[in-house]
């Protein structure tokens, strides 16, 4: 077992996933050739060909679509889109197309593909390379939206939804890539080199979808969080020294609401994060959920801390990522209701 | 009327400010390099080093009231278009005197003043836009001509396809202009179109298209005359494919090692667009050596004013985050 970073962790399992089977190929924009621009298919053009790993025009609509006939016709293709904030020109294809094909023709068909997407902000990439669509996917019945927050994660993860027979939205935090940020975004990072969750098994394994995962136990308050906020939460339950449960939910849809229920039932309070904008933000679930689900353990309403309603900024970049101190607030506030 | 010098010779003053101009946008872009890697721009940031003859020479054919869209390589459309270095540098660095106020950075910058409708990030999607602006152009019964700029990777979205169709069908006074600079990011063209010779791209539209050496700015002037008269005589829109070249990498985070080293030197000293307009200038004898010296020490200076101005610009206050989102969300 070695360490690896997210990048390397994804690669890991492209070549696993590949080897294993050669209905999967591997497509996108700079991914062959040149390896992806994060270096997530490195090597797989020199070791399985240009015919299951390849470089596409760029025309996202033209790529997911040209994946979902794939798809439907013996293929698992794993495709990747440059950045999240590109697949809005796929975005037809991915709601009415992907999502549909198995519904539509009565389940004779599907589309058993993953899409790859680095997610997020932290680059200072400005409102077209930062976004976090996430809820638009989650919104779409027929698929699944899955985020991982750590290379063990990642691969396993990525392995289980080339695997999946659905389509899959696989969405990578891009601030994680290379480091587990915690928010704290004056300091040099730490590389994963010095995680522990980034002890990646050799060989197969998969991380299934559909279960959450607790990173840190605690009896006061549950945090919700997934992808780059699971670091941060982790770190501002630790700094603040509340014994809060940390709840890294790993895939979106399907969502874990057993274990989700299960902790609040136990903390009786939540938190729930992201940085995705607010309105109609995938928070905005999580917390129906638990009124659902929890409603009668609660002692406090639960909390949102989120990216605010604007575009992502350019050079305001920290002052709108949900960090440690906006976190750290509400945990305050909650734990004094 | 807006001019039309297509004809007339063009004096040694002309091709003295092809020359600044052009020599600006490469200081500029230098220098923004280098603030790049002392950490005061952030983000990305694409530099035009080595296609500047193609915003010059097409600035050149547009008159006052004509617009120019573009994506993200986009300083040298600015500058070519006369907006403020200042306020160009000072976006970069995301400051408040910046165009945006800040808030686009290097690929997102726009000025009502100069008819620069941006600055776009996300590749393809401003030659629709471009499309819209020549349709508003004869909507309102003007004489003007949107010059829509994208690169040989954008050419593969669709909905440039879409734009094409909609601009021929409606005769709309546009002119595309493609700069072919052999790379989509990592992929060459070669790679990543099907027909490498893109000036043909409108042919199914019945949109003529013309292939130009865009390492020369007489070149790229008289190329862009044609089209722009095309498009402002009313016959619909026209295709101008530049031959370009970047020397740096896509981005400043791009090390470029899908391309050899000898491929970019060799470019570089055979056909550099500001070397070839001065052995042009110095062989006519219609400049000194000494005379482009002197041009390059004033462009010096006002590279290094809009630095000044660039980082004491200060940043933008916290809640001009929640400003410009909605008319009415002004001030939460
Ligand atoms: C819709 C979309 N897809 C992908 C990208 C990422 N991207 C930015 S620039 C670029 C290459 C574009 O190449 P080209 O059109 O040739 O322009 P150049 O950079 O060479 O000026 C890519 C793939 C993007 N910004 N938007
Ligand atoms: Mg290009």
């Amino acid at each position: 077992m070695a360490k690896k970073t997210m990048i390397e962790a994804i690669r890991d399992a492209h070549h696993i996933a590949m080897e294993a089977d050669e209905k999967v190929v591997v497509f996108g924009e700079d991914v062959g050739y040149f390896g992806g621009v994060f270096r997530c298919t490195a090597g797989l053009q020199e070791k399985f060909g240009k015919a299951r790993c390849f470089d596409a025009p760029i025309c996202e609509g033209g790529i997911v679509g040209a994946a979902i006939g794939m798809a439907a016709y013996g293929l698992r293709p794993c495709i990747e889109i440059q950045f999240a904030d590109y697949a809005y020109p796929a975005y037809d294809q991915i709601v009415s197309e992907a999502a549909r094909l198995r519904h539509r023709s009565g389940g004779q068909f599907t589309a058993p593909m993953v899409i790859r997407m680095p997610t997020g902000g932290g680059i200072f990439g400005g409102q077209t390379h930062s976004q976090s669509p996430e809820a638009l996917f989650a919104h779409v019945s027929g698929l699944k939206t899955v985020i991982p927050s750590t290379p063990y994660d990642a691969k396993g993860l990525l392995l289980a939804s080339i695997e999946d027979n659905d389509p899959v939205i696989f969405l990578e935090p891009k601030r994680l890539y290379n480091g587990p940020f915690d928010g704290e975004h004056d300091k040099s990072i730490v590389p994963w080199s010095k995680h522990d969750d980034a002890e990646v098994p050799d060989g197969h394994y998969t991380v299934p979808l559909g279960k959450a995962k607790i990173v840190r136990e605690g009896k006061d308050v549950t945090i919700l969080a997934y992808g780059t906020m699971v670091h941060v939460a982790k770190k501002t339950a630790e700094d603040q020294g509340i014994d809060a449960e940390v709840i890294d939910l790993r895939t979106l849809v399907p969502l874990d609401t057993e274990t989700i229920a299960q902790s609040v039932q136990k903390t009786g309070r939540c938190v729930v994060v992201h940085e995705a904008t607010r309105t109609c933000g995938y928070g905005a679930e999580l917390v129906s959920i638990v009124n659902e689900l929890c409603f009668w353990a609660l002692e406090a309403p639960v909390e949102r801390v989120t990216g605010w309603d604007t575009p992502y900024p350019h050079s305001q970049e920290w002052d709108y990522f949900p960090g440690p101190k906006r976190l750290g607030a509400a945990l305050n506030q909650i734990m004094e209701a | 009327m807006s001019k039309s010098p297509r004809k007339a010779k063009i004096t040694t003053d002309q091709k003295l400010k092809f020359y600044k101009d052009m020599l600006l946008i490469r200081r500029f872009e230098e220098k923004a390099g280098q603030l790049y890697g002392r950490g005061l721009i952030a983000g990305f940031c694409h530099l035009y080093i080595g296609q500047e003859a193609v915003v010059v020479g097409m600035q050149d054919c547009i008159g006052d009231g004509d617009q120019v869209v573009t994506g993200y390589r986009d300083h040298g459309h600015m500058l070519a278009c006369g907006m403020d270095p200042d306020g160009v540098m000072a976006e970069l660095t995301g400051r408040e005197g910046g165009y945006s106020r800040g808030k686009g950075g290097s690929m997102h910058m726009f000025s009502r003043e100069k008819n620069f409708f941006g600055g776009h990030g996300i590749v393809g999607a401003q030659v629709p836009i471009g499309t819209g602006l020549a349709f508003s152009n004869k909507y309102k019964e003007t004489d003007r001509v949107c010059l829509t700029y994208f690169g040989d990777g954008a050419t593969n979205q669709g909905q440039v396809y879409e734009a094409f169709n909609m601009a021929s069908l409606w005769k709309l006074p546009v002119v595309y202009v493609i700069e072919n600079n052999m790379y989509a990011m990592g992929t060459s063209v070669e790679r990543h179109a099907s027909e490498t010779e893109l000036f043909k791209r409108g042919i199914s539209f019945e949109i003529e298209g013309m292939e130009v050496d865009g390492m020369d700015v007489m070149k790229v002037r008289e190329a862009g005359m044609k089209a722009v008269e095309h498009a402002r005589s009313g016959k619909g829109p026209m295709i101008l494919e530049m031959k370009t070249y970047r020397y740096r990498g896509h981005s400043m985070s791009d090390p470029a090692k899908y391309r050899k080293r000898e491929e970019v030197d060799d470019i570089r000293s055979h056909h550099d667009p500001i070397e070839g307009l001065k052995k042009q200038l110095i062989e006519a004898g219609e400049a000194s050596e000494d005379d482009l010296k002197a041009i390059d020490k004033d462009i010096k200076a006002v590279v290094a004013k809009s630095v000044d101005f660039a980082q004491e610009s200060p940043l933008p206050d916290p809640k001009e985050l929640w400003t410009d989102v909605l008319i009415e969300s002004e001030g939460v």
